[in-house]
């Protein structure tokens, strides 16, 4: 299937969900669902790292931070200064930027180390730039930091419904770039790095290039995530958004759904953030990260490929024959660095 | 100790060949104490086939792995066509024209055999002769390689489906995929039957006559002697013996360290 | 920032005798990542579980924490082999470790943190012994006994722990799996009983540390969280299973902190931990008595 065909299939599907939800109308289904859509973004993102080319990355709050926080600093600025309001998209945008920058710094810094020590130095790292953020006054420090969130905006009606929207153009929008890397050259070149990094470089692959490539595209997309976040939430606070939670539930979403492609990202980010929300409004919050890491534990036990592995053994077809489901397209040979 | 035949400062041959495709030169390797590698110089003009035979843990695949950038020697150089590799990585050495096989298979092990074979094909290859590669192109050389080491039905398996045998195979259809001009081939035959080892020995030869310099790495020695012009003995990091096989064979020190009175 | 001397030796000594406490707390890291090369992220979550068990026991029953945890070590080991034998049996043999095993300890580290929260809330907990509360004072320092307490017990556990491995033969066969697992079996060595004893060992560990960390401080579910990167750190600039190595690192990690939270003000003192262990990784990998 072609990207552009993907790309229009998704989008109306996207906007039958935005009608439905209308049509229910409570405007918590955008609140609720805001926050499933976030997880997707962060889902995918996490996995073009974690599941192609298999470095495992804890530090996905402080790429989502980043987003948020340069959006706070925007908003201060803008503010002070009394400019127009600068438009999420363009938020989003810089957001990208910047955490795409510091996806590139650390994997600069840390893609030399093996596994393990990868996967510790990007907690660090994500801890150093929380504590960077709390003691940085100009975006609020460890007290906080408020946005005023629009009530209306034309022609959505409640603020939220608009975010709604854009989170779930984003979520497309990852879901495509990750399915545009599988089906390239760079995503067989993720997956040798993957398997055996030693036999990859021996075969041309120029692994430090391409793992920089993957760190940086997976940043940028968890800043678009988190640029919109302090509209959603009106107060931003830094132990909370830099939390250790938005980093199990990148790593559990991806991992419970399948890590071998773009749909398994997204079907864990569907149902575990939807599970969650669910617990949340019935039982307590504190509940959802039980279920993550019950979740988490069972699945990586039990079921190693995820709810995809499942899926293909129930069905009596064997893993390899969508593991090995890679097809070069036609149009795309060379192009991809 | 035999040497080569007689050579001037720039490593070509008194006869006016070209000058040595790759060309080592004192090159030492230490891991902490232990002393891997010391001294080690040779030459390879184009077009060669090299056997290196040696005791287990000579440092035969320390060697490969310090020419081939996997590992960093800290003593001496390696030169490739004249240019010096110090500080290159392995993905470059490899785009330069120097490919390998492991000792140890390392497949590629969530891709299917053909496309263990296109992850050359498309880094090092691709890279090489300009960026318009069609697909159809790659996808019908993948099959070709695969079919050369007799592995052609198997292209849509995963290697754990393999025998250590076929693996050892896929190892070297990989490293063939590369299209070096120098390729090192790290015990590909270990456990292959007679008629499958010959016919290795006919690809290899093969590979050679189109201009593939080959270096072979092996422990039968049946297959070293028929195949190697020359032939280089290491032992415990050293290099005893360098010269023609016949001559190598019946040099005292090397039926002393290695094939035993 | 005003800087006085007095301030600064009680800092300094506040650092090393913290770098004691760190030691115990690292030990078990350094088996179980230094030794037996398995990344578990969850050793703070199970240093936490022992914070708990001996502020219950103190609680209800009155009993020393130090002791209750002495008591508990045999029930953290059962745990930590059972923990092992799951984590072998499904990554190990598998070879999945790097990313399955990595995510199957983060699971871990919530679901006890959560149980913990759930059952206990997030109030923060402390216990009552009789050196909690006094102080030495000694010319210009001013030593807390529930620091210096906590600090001797754990350099014993860990010179206990240096002496098992380096002069028992199980302690040996231990250092020895990391490095050669077919020489131990060709000494009839079951290399999988060694690694469950080991990863055990360190898990028992856990319980003595917990105790120390709640004489030391008030304890609430999310502290382990700090802890993780100080582990890692002081285990890596240790040398990755030297036991003399992580004393010295813990002790060093324990003045800077020390010396960064007087001078500069506490909220700067989780960088720290962290920002060495980036630090060590870029420079040093190997540590300071590295392998």
């Amino acid at each position: 299937m072609r990207t552009p065909v993907f790309l229009l299939i998704w989008l109306v599907i996207c906007a039958a969900v935005f009608v439905a939800a209308l049509a229910l109308g409570n405007d918590y289904i955008f609140f609720a669902g805001y926050v499933v859509l976030q997880y997707v973004v962060l889902g995918t993102a996490w996995n073009i790292l974690g599941g192609y080319c298999g470095y495992v990355n804890f530090g996905s709050a402080a790429f989502f931070a980043l987003g948020a926080y340069s959006t706070v600093a925007i908003y201060r600025l803008i503010t002070e200064h009394e400019f127009y309001r600068m438009p999420i998209p363009v938020l989003m945008l810089i957001g990208g930027v910047v955490s795409g920058i510091v996806g590139f710094g650390m994997g600069y810094l840390t893609l030399r180390l093996r596994g393990a020590f990868f996967a510790i130095a990007t907690l660090a790292l994500a801890v150093v730039l929380q504590t960077l953020v709390v003691n940085w006054d100009y975006v609020g420090g460890s007290r906080g930091a408020y946005i005023i969130r629009p009530e209306q905006i034309a022609p959505f009606g409640n603020y939220i419904r608009y975010l709604f929207l854009i989170m779930m153009l984003l979520a497309v929008a990852a879901i495509t770039t990750a399915r545009l890397i599988e089906h390239s050259r760079l995503g067989y070149g993720f997956a040798s790095i993957r398997d055996d990094e030693l036999a990859a470089e021996a075969s041309g692959v120029p692994t430090l290039r391409l793992k920089l490539i993957a760190t940086t595209i997976s940043g940028a997309l968890m800043g678009m995530a988190g640029a919109p976040f302090p509209y959603y939430i009106g107060y931003l606070q830094p132990s909370s958004t830099f939390g250790l939670d938005y980093a199990v539930n990148s790593i559990a979403m991806p991992l419970i759904g399948g890590t071998t492609s773009w749909v398994g990202p997204l079907i864990g980010a569907l149902l575990l953030g939807s599970l969650q929300q669910i617990a949340t409004v019935t039982i307590s919050s504190a509940v959802n990260l039980l279920i993550v890491g019950f979740l988490l534990v069972i699945f990586v036990v039990i079921a190693p490929n995820g709810i995809i592995g499942l899926i293909h053994t129930y069905l009596q077809r064997k893993p390899e024959d969508f593991v090995g489901r890679r097809r070069v397209e036609a149009e795309m040979p060379g192009q991809v660095p | 100790m035999i040497a080569a035949g007689p050579s001037n400062a720039n490593g070509a041959s008194a006869n006016g060949a070209a000058p040595a495709l790759l060309e080592i030169e004192n090159l030492g390797k230490r891991f902490g104490g232990f002393v891997a590698l010391e001294n080690i110089s040779l030459s390879v003009p184009p077009g060669e086939r090299l056997g290196l035979i040696g005791p287990n843990g000579s440092g035969k695949s320390t060697l490969v792995n310090c020419i081939c950038g996997t590992l960093r020697n800290e003593q001496g150089t390696v030169q490739f066509g004249g240019q010096r590799l110090d500080g290159l990585q392995a993905h470059q050495r490899t785009h330069l024209g120097l490919a390998r096989s492991f000792q140890l298979p390392r497949p590629f092990v969530s891709l299917t055999l053909a496309d263990n074979i296109r992850i050359p094909l498309l880094y090092t290859v691709a890279t090489r002769r300009g960026s318009h590669h069609a697909a159809h192109e790659i996808e019908d050389r993948c099959g070709a390689l695969l079919c050369q080491v007799g592995l052609g039905d198997k292209a849509r398996r995963l290697p754990r489906d393999l025998t250590q045998v076929e693996m050892r195979k896929l190892e070297l259809a990989r490293a063939m995929a590369a299209e070096p001009k120098l390729l090192i081939a790290d015990e590909a035959m270990a456990g292959l039957t007679h008629s499958e080892i010959e016919d290795i020995l006919s690809l290899l030869f093969r590979l050679n006559e189109q201009g593939v310099t080959i270096i072979l790495i092996e422990h039968i020695m049946s297959a070293v002697m028929s195949f190697s012009r020359r032939l280089i003995v290491l032992v415990s990091g050293r290099k005893i013996a360098d010269g023609m096989p016949d001559d190598v064979m019946r040099d005292p020190e090397v039926e002393r360290a290695y094939l035993g009175q | 920032m005003v800087f006085s001397f007095d301030l600064l030796i009680n800092a300094v000594v506040s650092g090393i005798l913290i770098g004691g406490f760190y030691a115990a707390v690292t030990s078990g890291v350094s088996l179980s990542f230094g030794i037996l090369d398995i990344v578990n992220i969850a050793h703070p979550a199970f240093i936490i579980l022992g914070s708990y068990i001996a502020y219950i026991a103190n609680a209800t029953l009155g009993i020393d924490p130090i002791l209750a945890a002495i008591v508990m070590m045999p029930v953290f080991y059962v745990l930590g082999a059972a923990i092992y034998q799951v984590y072998y049996v499904s990554f190990e043999k598998r070879g999945q470790e790097s990313l399955r095993g990595l995510a199957f300890f983060f699971g871990l580290l919530f679901i006890t943190e959560v149980t913990l929260v759930l059952y206990f809330g997030v109030d923060y907990r402390y216990v009552e012994a009789r050196y909690i509360g006094p102080s030495w004072h000694f010319a210009m320092l001013d030593i807390p006994l529930r620091i210096l307490v906590p600090c001797l017990v754990s350099l014993v556990l860990t010179a206990s722990l240096q002496i098992f491995l380096t002069r028992s033969f199980l302690g040996r066969a231990i250092m020895a799996v990391a490095q050669d697992q077919l020489a131990l079996r060709l000494m009839a060595v079951d290399p999988i009983k060694i690694k469950r004893i080991a990863f055990g060992i360190s898990i028992a560990t856990a319980s003595l540390a917990g105790a120390f960390l709640i004489i030391i401080q008030p304890v609430e579910p999310s502290v382990g969280r700090e802890y993780i990167g100080r582990i890692f750190a002081i285990c890596v600039l240790g040398g990755m299973g030297s036991l003399p190595g992580t004393v010295i690192a813990a002790m060093l990690l324990g003045i800077v902190e020390s010396l960064t939270s007087t001078f500069y003000g506490p909220s700067w003192a989780p960088a720290v931990s962290f920002g060495f262990l980036l630090l060590t990784l870029a420079v040093r990998p190997a540590g300071l008595l590295g392998r």
